[in-house]
């Protein structure tokens, strides 16, 4: 095995039977799939079933109903205008083959509204993880690098922020908008996760300021901007990466507090914390429309977090044999 | 144009007589908690274009936080720097970072002791040497690129057009130092700073790689110098060696006459330390006993004294000034030299007294159990 690989590594002996040096590719999306455990599957599965859901739930929207789902605001047994009838639909019905996860209490179709509802929590953790990478790694790796004066500064700020209570802040700075439609929402949860982006990117930004090819890069005359740019924030961007799995799982809860605190995007809008909150009233009546959205909740959130462990471990792994 | 020409001709002169790098007196200190490291005290040497020069010491004597002053790479807050660093008759320490920065890579450049720490392992090599020639030389992408792998051809990376896209971690850790060495040179740098340069790869590829250094050395009329602890890689490759001992220059002198001629007892030792291959077998190691110096507080006299075996109580209380030797160009700070009457008498009252590191350094007793025992005589 040793032999084999001074062979092929050796610069010695070039031998021509070796795979081309140079043409490894980064892997494919596919065969890192085959690598995770049983249970990462899934929930990569599971998070891709969402995505596409969201996404098909979107179209739905923006082309007026054409695509096969129900109007997650139709309320089925509602009197219908254009035939002078009532809607055939009736509240917190049982799942059926019609209503596959049931309806609420105003006979409103759960699946639709679950389908729906995962949009929301999609853009929340996307719009945050981008301007916690962006902002906070900025941030955290310049400070980093730095130091000095600007560290100090910048830190100060990022501390006084994460020493507030954090929902307290969100709550104060919803309150703040007149309107409260889902891009207002991410943008200020996504301000807010900006703290913990910075803090783990200087974390990572510290170490490898240290690193010898740091010093080598300035050893050639690198200006110090391009250091920053081409040695530490590419280091340090990957490791961000899997903490923004795991962080947007964390801010995907948030949305659903800020929903169930009747604070998120305005109603009717489906979230799945508006979904869990005002079914809650009629908990008496039928139990599935609290179920599905927290089920949908859970199951996201746990995807998030085992995903998000499992490239922080491959991360690790792949970090120590550099 | 004709002052041109004059300054040219005026410059080749000075070239040939004046040397490319005089450092004074140079001091790094570290400020740190416990007190104030003397990691260079006081070091005076020059080079002149196209020699090499060994710097030799074990860890932890100077060697590279040297190189790393001359080069101005100290870059901690807490590092204090005094005395002189000219470098083809400019004074590096009176320039800004900015300043250092069209010397860095063009004028000086450095290989580090570890390739595996040395590349970034995010950013692929031919990227690496691409984005530095293009910074210095202004040139196109294309040139950059065709200039590279000319580069990595000369440092005998095999299938450099391919090498090209590889990351760092798909080379072994010799074609990572081929790399290293190809991103050094590759704006033609004048000086060559070689930081321990194989201590991390094994004897197989050491041997090649400095055979490599010397190679472009004398392609490129470099001046080189090459730090390490090994007296055996500096041996056939130097023109001068400079042994360091706790941040000072302890001896100096043309690399033969060192081998031949050693005056300083730490140079004894540390040839003697290296392993014979016509020793018989299992014959014990013969190593230095004791450890190196604390620098926040070296001990006072000449800083070798509790280790030496030539040490006398002058050794304690005088430091010895690095005075030359009869032969030209050799140096050395020792009150009992190595090979002088005066050594030769200090050996023998030490023997006859049984100071435990002479008795070590003869062979009659094994040095780490007489130390470990805490028998050790004025240390």
């Amino acid at each position: 095995m040793t032999l084999l690989d001074d062979a092929k590594s050796d610069t010695s002996s070039p031998s021509p039977s070796s795979n081309t040096p140079g043409k490894k590719k980064r892997q494919s999306p596919l065969a890192v799939f085959r690598e995770m455990p049983i249970l990462v599957k899934l929930s990569a599965l599971w998070v891709l079933l969402i995505v596409v859901g969201s996404i098909y739930g979107k179209i739905d929207v923006l082309l007026d109903d054409v695509l096969p789902l129900q109007d997650p605001i139709l309320q089925t047994n509602a009197f219908n205008p254009d035939t002078l009838e009532f809607g055939t639909g009736t509240p917190s019905e049982n799942p059926s083959l019609t209503h596959w996860l049931g309806t609420d209490s105003i006979a409103r179709d759960g699946f639709a509204r679950i389908v729906h509802g995962s949009w929301v929590s999609l853009i929340v953790a996307l719009v945050s993880a981008t301007f916690g990478i962006v902002v906070g790694g900025f941030l955290g790796s310049l400070v980093g690098f730095v130091r000095g004066k600007t560290e100090t500064i910048i830190m100060s700020l990022i501390d006084v922020i994460l020493a507030f209570p954090a929902l307290v802040l969100l709550l104060a700075m919803v309150s703040i908008f007149e309107v409260r439609n889902l891009y207002v929402i991410s943008l200020v949860i996504g301000f807010l996760s900006i703290p913990a982006y910075t803090r783990v990117a200087r974390a990572n930004s510290l170490a490898i300021s240290n690193r010898e090819f740091v010093l080598a890069a300035q050893a050639i005359g690198t200006k110090p901007s391009k250091i920053l740019f081409r040695e530490i924030i590419p280091n340090v961007y990957q490791s961000l990466l899997s903490y923004a799995l795991v962080a947007a799982a964390f801010v995907i809860v948030v949305e659903g507090t800020l929903s169930f605190l009747g604070l998120s995007v305005q109603l009717p809008t489906p979230t799945w914390g508006n979904m869990i909150n005002e079914a809650r009233s009629n908990i008496n009546l039928t139990v599935w429309p609290v179920v599905w959205p927290s089920l949908a909740l859970t199951f996201t959130v746990l995807s998030f977090n085992q995903i998000g462990d499992f490239f922080q471990k491959r991360n690790a792994v792949r970090g120590s044999a550099l | 144009m004709p002052t041109a020409g004059a300054d040219a001709t005026r410059l080749t002169r000075s070239e040939k007589t004046e040397p490319l790098l005089v450092v004074e007196d140079l001091k790094t200190y570290f400020q740190t908690p416990n007190g104030l490291v003397k990691a260079v005290d006081g070091v005076t040497l020059s080079v002149e274009r196209g020699k090499t020069l060994g710097v030799v010491g074990e860890s932890g004597s100077g060697k590279t936080v040297l190189s790393r002053s001359i080069m101005r790479l100290n870059t901690a807050g807490n590092v204090i720097t005094h005395g002189s660093v000219t470098y083809n008759g400019e004074d590096l320490l009176a320039k800004s970072p900015r300043q250092m920065r069209d010397i860095w890579g063009v004028e000086m450049a450095m290989v580090f002791q570890d390739p595996m720490t040395s590349l970034n392992p995010v950013v692929k090599v031919g990227r690496q040497m691409t984005e530095h020639i293009r910074h210095h030389l202004g040139v196109s992408k294309k040139d950059a690129r065709d200039t590279a792998v000319e580069l990595l051809r000369s440092v005998r990376i095999p299938e450099p057009e391919a090498r090209f896209d590889n990351y760092p971690h798909e080379m072994s850790g010799g074609m990572r130092q081929r790399v290293c060495i190809a991103i050094a040179l590759a704006c033609g740098p004048k000086m060559l700073f070689a930081d321990e340069p194989t201590t991390a790869l094994d004897v197989t590829v050491q041997h090649q790689i400095l055979n490599l250094l010397g190679q472009q050395q004398v392609d490129r009329f470099m001046t080189m110098i090459m730090v390490t602890h090994d007296l055996g890689v500096v041996a056939g490759r130097t023109d001068e060696i400079a042994v360091m001992y706790a941040g000072k220059v302890v001896e100096k002198a043309p690399t033969k006459q060192l081998f031949a001629d050693m005056r300083h007892p730490y140079t004894e030792a540390l040839l003697r330390s290296i392993p014979k291959i016509d020793d018989p077998k299992h014959t014990k190691l013969s190593a230095i006993s004791g450890r190196p110096p604390d620098l926040i507080n070296p001990p006072s006299g000449c800083a070798f004294s509790p280790r030496c075996p030539y040490a006398q109580p002058q050794c304690f209380t005088d430091t010895p000034p690095l005075g030359a030797a009869p032969t030209p160009g050799h140096q050395y700070a020792c009150w009992f030299p190595v090979g002088s009457p005066e050594g030769k008498d200090a050996w023998d009252k030490n023997l006859e007294a049984k100071r435990p590191q002479t008795m070590a350094a003869a062979g009659l007793v094994n040095a780490t159990e007489e130390l470990a025992a805490g028998a050790v005589v004025g240390g």
